[in-house]
């Protein structure tokens, strides 16, 4: 196994269900995200992006195959092992999945509570960077239900971003939303990105916002298809 | 200390969910509050009642108490021949005796001029019967016949006798169909089986209770040296007299008669009842509270779940959000409790009050009932799987 390597993932196959209704939908995958790397995964919806995604995010049991996170081995690792590396991933999800009884600084600093070293002032201010960072300096204390789709997406990057992963995982971040304010947001996603060297993997339908990427992967029937560029 | 302090600090999430949503916020403390009062009500009037079966005898000037054995409460008393206590005096550790006659007697209130039981107590007037030293002066009136002294603290079902004294007016009315004259007041209090107390003299007493053998009485009162053992003395006391009396030191006297509203009668049962109804109804509430609290933001624990949060940090949410609840929740049913007790007091007159073993009893029973709840709540955060959320 590489030590350098952010994502490398070997012969990875997962199964749902059991007994006679259990269905393969991963078929020995590899694949490898290089630190900083913009990696775009694309495919018709069902064909197993989102069991990937999930399996490199440490929140599923990995069954068969590697899969290295930041050189930590996720086959057989255990629950406890699993939620310690979630730390230093970030997760981005279709839906904003903001907590609705905290204000947006309040949900950017969850984010930012996950780093021990800081105290509660630094982490404040962290959120206010990230914050500011997405453009919502103004919004600092509004509750999620009085934000746009495009601002709850923006204040789940920041609280994504405010625990400084080396890691982004983002799931069809643009789907709730029009296409300008998409992408907005994905150009903001990369660049920020970029400026902390944390690589993406970014599950994506959206043909519009291909070029943000490194590297585009194409996903079909559980398999990973020959790469394109 | 301090950097540890501020660097332990979080976004206080499980305050942040329960005032964000007023709402259920405020059916869960009604819910509670309504246990906790509950509570109050059954385990005051519970206690209040065994306290009050012994309002008098708590007032005796006694050591030791000696008591027909057939006697079995304060409502069914017995009596056993004076002579008994005469023959306590020879102990060299007894000091002084006091014979007492016990009795319901009919009052008439002469203002209605209905009849009611009430508790006549019989002594010689020169004898101390109570601890309080005023008795001893207004005790001197009873040495003319049919006079008694009232309890202005009776039932008001007796009549007006303590307004009318202060008044002024001479008070006389039927008691036990002969004509008594009310000469003083004394303040002892209703009990759970006498409604209203008198005291009068032996002599008043037989009269009124012609029935009484005049060597017969129902308690005895003795009387220790200073510094005599009273265990010691109740011992041989049980030894050297005959078995138609038995022997009780004060405290022993007082456990008797609660003892008997404890077990011979449903009270005890009843009271504890209803108080686990309450612990009961509460948990019911705040568990339907929290765990539809749970489930409503389950996306959300699993978010933060998928964030790297542990489930113990979670369940320490949940847990919080219990012991905001009990606290919240509490206090509004101590200063209702307060406010019930009072009502209680003024108008049965029994002794309720919130005395601390009791108010800490309830909190105790409040955040058990919220701690057990957050408890079952938790097992359904185990369903929030981060995998699910994406």
């Amino acid at each position: 196994m590489n030590e350098s390597l952010t994502v490398q993932v070997e012969g990875l196959s997962h199964w749902f269900g059991i007994g006679a209704m259990r269905r393969q939908v991963l078929q020995s995958i590899s694949m490898q995200i290089a630190p900083g790397e913009v990696v775009l995964l694309t495919g018709p919806s069902g064909c197993g992006k989102t069991t990937l995604l999930t399996l490199i995010g440490a929140l599923r049991k990995v069954q068969q195959g590697d899969v290295c996170v930041f050189g930590h081995q996720l086959h057989g690792s255990h629950r406890g092992q699993r939620q310690q590396l979630r730390r230093h991933i970030g997760m981005i999800f279709q839906g904003h999945n903001l907590l609705r009884c905290l204000t947006a600084e309040q949900n950017v600093q969850m984010g930012a509570d996950l780093l021990p070293e800081l105290s509660y002032r630094a982490r404040r201010d962290q959120a206010r960077y990230w914050l500011r960072a997405v453009g919502l300096d103004d919004h600092l204390s509004k509750l999620p239900h009085d934000l746009s789709g495009g601002q709850k997406q923006r204040v789940a990057i920041a609280r994504a971003l405010a625990a400084r992963p080396q890691l982004l995982l983002a799931d069809e971040p643009t789907a709730a939303l029009d296409s300008v304010t998409g992408r907005e947001v994905v150009d903001l996603l990369q660049g920020l990105a970029r400026e902390q060297a944390c690589a993406v993997l970014m599950v994506t339908h959206d043909p519009r916002i291909v070029d943000v990427a490194d590297r585009l992967v194409q996903m079909e029937d559980g398999c990973l298809l020959p790469t394109l560029g | 200390m301090k950097s540890g302090f501020w660097q332990g600090r979080r976004i206080p999430l499980a305050w942040l969910l329960l005032s964000r949503q007023p709402l259920r916020l405020m059916v869960a403390l009604a819910g509670i509050c309504f246990a906790g009062i509950l509570m109050f009500m059954q385990l005051g009037f519970r206690d209040g009642l065994f306290d009050a079966s012994v309002t008098v005898h708590r007032l005796f000037d006694a050591d030791l108490v000696l008591m027909s054995p057939r006697s079995m409460s304060s409502i069914s008393m017995s009596g056993f021949p004076r002579r008994r206590l005469v023959q306590a005096m020879a102990h060299p550790d007894v000091q002084g005796t006091t014979p007492v006659n016990w009795n319901f007697l009919l009052w008439r209130n002469p203002e209605t001029l209905k009849t009611r039981s009430i508790l006549a107590l019989g002594f010689e007037p020169v004898d101390p019967l109570f601890t309080d030293p005023e008795l001893a002066a207004k005790a001197k009136s009873l040495t003319s016949r049919g006079r008694v002294l009232f309890d202005q603290r009776s039932r008001s079902e007796f009549g007006p006798i303590a307004e009318w004294f202060d008044e002024g007016r001479i008070v006389e009315t039927e008691l036990a169909g002969k004509r008594v004259r009310v000469t003083g007041l004394v303040s002892l209090g209703p009990s759970f089986g006498a409604d209203g107390n008198l005291l009068t003299s032996r002599e008043t007493f037989l009269e009124l209770l012609p029935s009484t053998s005049p060597g017969s009485i129902e308690i005895g009162l003795v009387r220790l040296r200073p510094g005599a053992d009273p265990q010691a003395v109740t011992r041989s006391l049980k030894e050297s007299l005959p078995n138609d009396v038995q022997v009780f030191t004060r405290q022993d006297f007082i456990d008797f008669e609660k003892n008997y509203w404890r077990s011979s009668t449903s009270i005890g049962f009843i009271f504890s009842l209803g108080a686990a109804m309450g612990f009961v109804v509460g948990c019911v509430i705040v568990y339907q509270i929290l765990y539809s609290d749970v489930s409503d933001h389950l996306p959300e624990y699993a978010t933060l779940m998928a964030m790297g949060y542990r489930l113990n940090t979670l369940m320490g949410v949940v847990a919080r959000e219990g012991v905001y609840l009990a606290v919240m929740g509490y206090l509004p049913a101590y200063a209702a409790g307060q406010g019930l007790y009072a009502l209680v007091r003024s108008s049965t007159k029994l002794p309720v009050a919130m005395d601390p073993p009791r108010a800490t009893l309830v909190f105790s029973l409040i955040l058990v009932m919220c701690m057990a709840s957050a408890l079952l709540a938790m097992r359904r955060l185990v369903d929030a799987d981060p995998a699910e959320i994406f």
